[in-house]
């Protein structure tokens, strides 16, 4: 059956599955909108801004694991998604992003709304596609797909000039596809993941250390049936949070620049750190040069450049994260007469860990007058359900969050780990929100990142989205504060934001309720009843003014150097 | 340490310049570049010249091979590979010179391939050490332009890059 191409793009976006876009009409898009008018198997969304809307794909993406899929239009509407694509990119979140383009016969003449979006995203996605045949749109789609979702996913773009959508052709859908140049290699090497075993019980103070490989290979269950089988204590990255129960004796929490006290020292002091879907990142590491001096390492990553990048590695194993971890507890079964010693062995290194988790748990002194931060994040955890999806912004809030939420289960928590994108929270739960109606979403916001992408709450209200927006207020630019505290004599450049804005209002202007609470006894309440609304809402926070996030291990120092109180 | 990489690659739109984005955006460097089709269908061959200790290197493998447009990456640093470069080289010769020129194009087995009374256009390949050193030579005499191809290596013995 012939039809125009961009009914043909739709067809192939439900071939894919996919039930849900968001994106922005305009010019060059005008034709897919047209089609979409009556396309009833996809739900639309619009956001109010096309950053917005890729943060929503993105969000949907993470809460999923399906591909998001992000609309605009050519010019200003596909630039504005760049920040949205290099959020995703930079955490490798599946994203299929379909810019509009002019006509091809205008490509390159500097015409209305015309920019080379292949080329200024080139940086930041994982591949991109000009279409510049009717013929072409199935089979791109059908790789554009394969690609943001296999291997080590990431952004694609798409870029589909305006009268390829108006050309008519044929419509099939390729059953498979086969890319020469693109074999991402899954199954990790059975001889490695031997050597990864026995390398583990030789071992004497072994540490897991999990990055957001684990949650986006869906490998939290064999990932937390190896650490309980081999008794193993397990850090994770911010991206990793979720993989592995917090309340699980084993977890030592988050590592890093934030992490937890224990978690830096378990690192710090190890004799064999395996790393699971982690990349060593700098926030993570410290300084390089003292990095785990005592460690060997196991590192297991689908992504061959993310192993030996930072650090050395004395076993790689390249793989797919949930097929080597799999592998590993079969091979741990055939060790069986091993485990027992050898769990037996790990009981001083366990003491160790136990003791420094002690000695600096994560904490905060407790006010009567002021409301704490992290006190709110504490009660958003009781209040919340298990199932509960959490998205964040960037700063201050965004640590707290996780250092005192305790995630327990993977795809709870959304957040822009590796760009660190303000603005990104409100979208992104916008995003999850869409896929999972029936859910409780919280974005956990401060009064800085709210601002970003404040539009969205008209989003909201349209769509009956019931996000649940915390706005931890304290007036200040808080994370750039801190480091002027600490760092820059207290000069507060730029960072004080002593507006009166009223959120409350502004919750009401846009249609929907808001909630206020100034005193730590207003805390629980004020969350009850946000939680009790089911429409979206707005419960803000005012916090104490110069709290800080803490442990800090100062950027330049080594882990084990931490900043516990100042 | 210099290195010379061979890169099968797509010949499909934008990819030079996919390379070249991840060259500049990691900051590798290139000292030489040269890119053409080759005898399979779809496909061209990049050589690159490349400097930067075992790390890096290891890194610009792994990164080229991640691009989804590259099939192969050859690493020829180990000196597996025959190496050659091209060079044309307009340089001033009048009076006596113009008898020197002759006895170096000579020596290095180069081509006269455009003369004027008072210049000589030589064409002159071979490995990129070679070209330095005829350069180098004629350099006094006065050289009025050089171009060079950059490097382009292909595997030593019987076997292609695909077996």
């Amino acid at each position: 059956m012939k039809m125009n191409g961009a009914r043909i793009m739709l067809e192939c976006l439900k071939k894919e599955g996919v039930d849900t876009v968001f994106g922005y009409p305009g010019g060059t898009v005008i034709n897919l909108y047209d089609e979409l008018f009556n396309f009833k198997e996809i739900h639309h969304i619009m956001p109010r801004h096309e950053q917005a809307g890729t943060h929503a794909a993105d969000g949907y993406a993470r809460a999923t694991g399906k591909v998001g899929v992000a609309i605009a239009t050519s010019g200003p509407g596909a630039t504005n998604t760049i920040t949205g694509i290099a959020t995703a990119y930079m955490d490798s979140i599946p994203m299929v992003i379909i810019t509009g383009q002019v006509p091809t016969a205008l490509i390159g003449n500097d015409a209305f709304q015309e920019v080379d979006i292949i080329g200024i995203t080139r940086p930041c996605t994982k591949h991109s596609f000009l279409i510049r045949n009717v013929k072409d749109i199935a089979l791109t789609m059908k790789k554009a797909f394969y690609i943001a979702r296999s291997g080590r996913p990431g952004p694609v773009l798409v870029d589909f000039p305006k009268d390829i959508q108006m050309a008519h052709g044929e419509f099939h859908y390729p059953e498979t596809v086969d890319i020469r140049g693109y074999k991402p290699n899954l199954s990790g090497h059975p001889r490695q993941v031997d050597k990864a075993v026995a390398m583990i019980l030789d071992s004497r103070r072994p540490v897991m250390y999990v990055g957001g490989g684990a949650v986006l290979g869906d490998a939290a269950e064999p990932l937390t049936l190896l650490a309980r089988k081999l008794s193993l204590p397990v850090t994770t990255t911010l991206m990793g949070l979720g993989s592995f129960p917090e309340s699980d004796e084993l977890s030592l929490g988050m590592l890093g620049m934030h992490g937890a006290y224990c978690a830096n020292m378990a690192m710090s002091n190890s004799d064999l750190i395996i790393a699971i879907g982690a990349r060593f990142d700098d926030r993570v590491t410290g300084k390089l040069s003292t990095f785990a001096p005592h460690a060997k390492i196991i590192h297991i990553d689908v992504d061959p450049t993310s192993i030996k990048k930072n650090v050395r590695v004395d076993l790689p194993i390249v793989g797919d994260v949930k097929d080597v971890l799999v592998k590993m507890i079969n091979q741990a079964d055939n060790s069986n007469d091993k485990l027992a010693g050898f769990t037996a062995a790990l009981s001083p290194w366990h003491a160790d860990i136990t003791a420094w988790k002690e000695k600096h748990p994560l904490d905060y002194k407790q006010s009567s007058t002021v409301i704490k931060p992290q006190f709110v994040i504490q009660k958003l955890r009781e209040l919340s359900n298990e199932d509960a999806i959490i998205s964040t912004d960037v700063g201050q809030h965004q640590m707290w969050t996780a250092q005192f939420f305790k995630f327990n289960k993977p795809r709870t928590l959304l957040t822009s780990g590796g760009l660190g994108t303000m603005g990104y929270g409100l979208p992104a739960a916008m995003g999850a929100q869409a896929a999972f109606p029936n859910r409780q979403v919280i974005t956990i916001c401060g009064d800085g990142g709210i601002q970003m992408n404040i539009q969205e709450m008209a989003t909201l209200v349209q769509n009956r989205l019931p996000v649940k927006i915390v706005i931890l207020n304290n007036n200040f630019l808080g994370m750039v504060r801190q480091w002027q505290e600490l760092f820059f004599d207290k000069r507060y450049s730029s960072t004080c934001n002593e507006l009166p804005i009223d959120y409350i209002k502004l919750a009401d202007a846009y249609g929907a309720k808001g909630f206020l609470a100034s005193k730590p006894g207003e805390v629980e309440s004020v969350i009850k009843q946000g939680f009790k609304e089911n429409g979206p809402v707005i419960m803000e926070f005012k916090i104490a003014r110069e709290e800080k996030v803490l442990p800090m291990v100062p950027a330049g120092a080594s882990l084990n150097e931490m900043v516990l109180n100042a | 340490m210099q290195h010379t990489i061979s890169v099968i690659v797509e010949n499909d739109f934008g990819v030079l310049s996919r390379v070249a984005t991840l060259f500049s955006g990691r900051g590798f460097n290139i000292e030489s570049l040269s890119v053409a089709p080759t005898n399979e269908d779809g496909l061209s061959r990049m050589t690159i010249v490349t400097r930067g200790d075992e790390q890096i290197l290891e890194q610009i493998n792994k990164q080229l091979n991640k691009l989804i447009d590259v099939l192969k990456v050859l690493d020829f640093s180990d000196g597996s590979a025959v190496e050659r470069e091209l060079a044309l080289i307009k340089v001033s010769a009048e009076d006596t010179a113009r008898a020197e020129v002759l006895r170096i194009v000579d020596i290095f087995r180069a081509k006269i391939i455009d003369v004027t009374p008072k210049s000589y256009t030589i064409e002159a390949t071979g490995n990129p050490l070679k070209i330095d050193a005829i350069l180098e030579l004629l350099r006094p005499l006065g050289l009025k332009e050089v171009v060079r191809t950059g490097s382009v290596a292909i595997g030593r013995g019987a076997k292609g890059w695909n077996g």
